[in-house]
């Protein structure tokens, strides 16, 4: 339950180059509580494929912009 | 911090309050004399009965101060309540089987209602403290 993930993300980044939209704003249009955009944002929640590629089309941007994964050599 | 979070320690808190009063009031109806002789059903009737109310009743009063956005339950929700479930329910499974052994035993039913009580109240403490992990510690469905 509490296994540490690799995959990491720009969503404060990317909140902050999209005119400081915040957690709520981006909650809403995800259709999550805002208290799931700070656990994803810190890592400590990995979100359903589906909810990362709805992250990902509120921004614009392809899904490996918003989620990082480090390559096996790493 | 998240409302399905606070329902978790709502249900951890009325159960670690509940129970034990629980226990003190048999303990007292037994009056230093045999545990088996001593009134319990009313009460753990009574304290069911009262851990349902008080968790129902702070969880209205906790939802009313609660933004209507942050009151439903979303995936990261239902993913940590379902895990938080099955963890507890590991106890529940244990108590059952230890009130089947006491009942096969022929123990007296005073100890068969009680196990089963117990497993009840680990299951709860069990579930909402993995619950509660969850949301303090993480949570990864992937």
């Amino acid at each position: 339950m509490v296994k540490p993930t690799r995959v990491t993300n720009s969503l404060r980044a990317l909140r902050f180059a999209h005119g400081e939209m915040t957690q709520a704003d981006l909650a809403e249009r995800i259709g999550v509580t805002r208290q799931t955009v700070i656990a994803i944002e810190q890592g400590k929640y990995s979100p359903s494929l589906e909810v990362a590629f709805q992250i990902a089309h509120v921004f614009g941007v392809p899904l490996d912009d918003v989620f990082h994964y480090p390559d096996s050599s790493e | 911090m998240a409302h399905q979070e606070k329902r978790a320690w709502i249900m951890l808190v009325v159960t670690l309050v509940v129970y034990p009063t629980y226990v003190v009031v048999v303990l007292r109806n037994a009056a230093g004399g045999p545990l088996v002789d001593a009134a319990y059903a009313s009460a753990l009737l009574w304290s069911i009965g009262l851990a349902i109310a008080a968790n129902i009743v702070i969880d209205i009063a906790t939802s009313m101060r609660t933004p209507r956005s942050e009151y439903r339950a979303d995936a990261r929700d239902k993913e940590i309540a379902r895990v938080g479930d099955l963890t507890g329910q590991s106890l529940l499974v244990v108590g059952a089987v230890a009130a089947m052994a006491l009942a096969m035993l022929d123990i007296d039913q005073f100890w068969i209602a009680n196990v089963l009580y117990l497993g009840f109240v680990l299951s709860a403490v069990l579930g909402s403290l993995a619950k509660i992990a969850g949301y303090r510690e993480g949570f990864q469905a992937w």
